[in-house]
């Protein structure tokens, strides 16, 4: 068990370098930072003393070690935006991303588990056809596209809620959260509805696809035979062997749902990192680009190491020999 | 000499039975009704997009034929000339229903395109894996896990972001997110492939490496592989509308229906929600029809698949 965790640490930490070795190359190879850098109106001994300055002249091969040397201290460079380092301008942004993860993936789990039980318990009625044709819709939209159709419904014809933004934030622990208060909550909504749409319909396959599964094994025949109330059959004996799936899924799906607010964020202009990416990706703000990927990978990094180790803590059945899960 | 030209086992188990299996699945793949409708609906689409030119009312590319005076009007009004913009036009005065006609030529090309790609690069990948084994099958798969460890959209982001927009590159950074997925389908089936009897056979005749690779151990590899490039298109068609509503995607001269969306955005707010509402629907019926298709191939090809 030790061993195997300490060679998934290993693991871990080789594709955080071999993220930076992508990176630093895709910077320095595919574009030349110098032409980003200086002002096109700089002339030679300008340019010649700032590419000496930023150790532009050395060997790839040092560059790549000072890039790195300087990432692991939290120096990614400066937002030529916000003339901010750009990990704290990417750190500010992350509890707006966070709190909309979070809220999506709350309400995906409780749309998803009780919708998939039912489809899973009773598989042949029209409400579980229905259930499953509409999840089937779920995995087929784009969520850009929903995000603007709820925009249009909910904001703009009938004015229930907010259209776009973050609305009034209140403080918790130091940081902005919008979901303390009313204004923010009506925010809240819709963003975190349109991003929970995709993950819903897959929690709501999969415990479908478990309830098929577990039903008409041996042990559920058995605790109905002892007499148990259906009530303890199903929350009880038939969810503990289902949630073994879907709990990794909603940890697995928490990286994507982070990733995937960046489509969110965007059309309901919620500012949190996604947006921010997309905005510096625009302006060419490269230095928050890095830091954005850095930060994204290490966060993915991290969420796969956590789902790993608690999948092997849970199910004795995986051993992290050979391949993975 | 002869053993080079050995022809490829399938047809030859199959020779008096090759038309009745394909009949056979042709006609499980029509039993069921949503799949034709799926079938049916494609073809319209696919025809749409092929004869354009030809059906559209209104070349939204040639300057000649737009007025500015007919922009963002809603739709079933007319222009000045008589003609009725049945989708309403969008703030150049195009008509919404020639560009979305338009914009499904360059969303089903990129999707196809990529997908095609991403599944010769990816499928060879994953049938050398299966074929060769030790570190190269090792150092493949692990490329492949870890790119699956990330979603497709960061992938594609983080390339279009270091590479720019443009048709080529959107293509390119498809094809870079999707060959994972066929390299493991590939490799997973060739796994079993390769211990078929017919292996053994090609093996031992000494036929060329590549030549059993290719001709004898691919074709029996394709059933699982067109399943997932069905459902491929469908996905690269959507990552490619999401990339370009964020404005990473495709350029401005040549908008897919993802631009198209994203172009009608800023008037949604002040209640002109058909210029980016039609595109979205020609969109989602794109991708149903696939799905639609790909399910019943799933169903059709593997008949131990579940759902």
């Amino acid at each position: 068990m030790t061993a195997a965790v300490v060679r998934r640490l290993l693991q871990a930490v080789m594709v955080m370098l071999a993220m930076t070795v992508i990176v630093f190359i895709a910077i320095n190879v595919i574009g030349d930072p110098v032409d980003i850098l200086i002002s096109p109106d700089a002339d030679q001994i300008e340019r010649a003393r700032v590419v000496q300055a930023l150790g532009l002249d050395l060997p790839l091969w040092q560059q790549y070690l000072r890039f790195l040397w300087a990432a692991l201290h939290g120096d990614l460079g400066e937002s030529y935006v916000y003339n901010e380092p750009a990990i704290r301008v990417i750190l500010q942004r992350l509890p707006a991303t966070l709190e909309l993860a979070v809220s999506a993936i709350l309400i995906a789990i409780v749309v998803g588990v009780p919708l998939g039980l039912y489809a899973g318990l009773r598989p042949h009625g029209i409400l579980s056809r229905v259930i499953m044709t509409v999840s089937i819709l779920g995995f087929s939209l784009p969520t850009f596209w929903v995000g603007l159709v709820l925009i249009m419904f909910f904001g703009v014809q009938l004015g229930w809620l907010p259209s776009g933004g973050r609305g009034q934030t209140a403080e918790l622990f130091g940081v902005q959260w919008a979901f303390l208060t009313k204004d923010g909550l009506a925010h809240l909504i819709l963003p975190a509805v349109n991003l929970a749409l995709f993950d819903a319909c897959l929690i709501l396959r999969l415990t479908r696809a478990g309830v098929a599964e577990v039903l008409p094994l041996d042990f559920v025949k058995f605790a109905r035979a002892k007499g148990l109330k259906e009530s303890r059959v199903i929350g009880v004996h038939i969810s503990k062997n289902i949630m073994i799936p879907v709990v990794t899924i909603i940890g697995l799906e928490f990286g994507s749902i982070v990733a995937f607010s960046v489509v969110t964020e965007s059309v309901f202009s919620w500012p949190g990192m996604g947006k921010l990416i997309i905005d510096s990706i625009n302006v060419l703000d490269r230095p928050i680009i890095t830091a954005y990927l850095m930060a994204i990978v290490a966060f993915f990094v991290i969420i796969n190491l956590v789902v790993d180790l608690t999948y092997t803590a849970l199910d004795p059945r995986v051993r992290l020999q050979g391949e993975g899960p | 000499m002869s053993v080079d030209t050995l022809p490829p086992p399938m047809p030859v188990e199959a020779e008096k039975g090759e038309e009745a299996p394909f009949r056979l699945l042709v006609r499980a793949f029509f039993r069921s009704p949503a799949a034709v409708a799926g079938f049916v609906l494609l073809a319209a689409i696919i025809g749409l997009a092929l004869l354009a030119p030809l059906i559209t009312p209104q070349n939204p590319y040639d300057l000649n034929q737009l007025d500015i005076m007919d922009s963002r009007l809603p739709p079933g009004s007319q222009s000045m000339t008589g003609m009725t913009f049945w989708l309403g036009t969008d703030d150049q005065g195009r008509d919404m229903l020639s560009g979305i006609i338009y914009g499904l030529r360059i969303s089903l090309g990129v999707g196809v395109s990529s997908a095609l790609f991403a599944a010769l690069f990816g499928a060879s990948l994953g049938l050398l894996a299966a074929y060769v084994g030790g570190r190269t099958e090792t150092a493949i798969m692990r490329i492949v896990d870890l790119q699956l460890s990330f979603p497709s959209i960061l992938v594609a982001l983080m390339i279009l972001a270091f590479l720019g927009k443009g048709i080529l590159n959107v293509v390119l950074a498809l094809v870079i997110v999707e060959w994972a997925t066929y390299a493991r389908a590939a490799r997973g089936t060739a796994l079993v492939e390769r211990r078929k009897e017919y292996m053994e056979a090609a093996e031992s005749l000494a036929i060329p490496r590549w030549r059993i690779l290719f001709v004898h151990l691919l074709p029996n590899c394709l059933p699982p592989l067109i399943v997932i490039a069905t459902v491929q298109v469908a996905r690269a068609i959507s990552l490619e509308a999401t990339l370009s509503f964020l404005g990473l995607g495709v350029p401005i001269t040549e908008p897919s229906l993802g631009l198209l969306v994203a172009n009608g955005y800023q008037y949604m707010l002040s209640g002109m929600t058909w210029i980016s509402f039609y595109p979205g629907v020609a969109l989602l019926i794109t991708v149903v029809a696939i799905n639609l298709v790909g399910d019943r191939l799933r169903d059709v090809l593997n008949p131990r698949g579940r759902e």
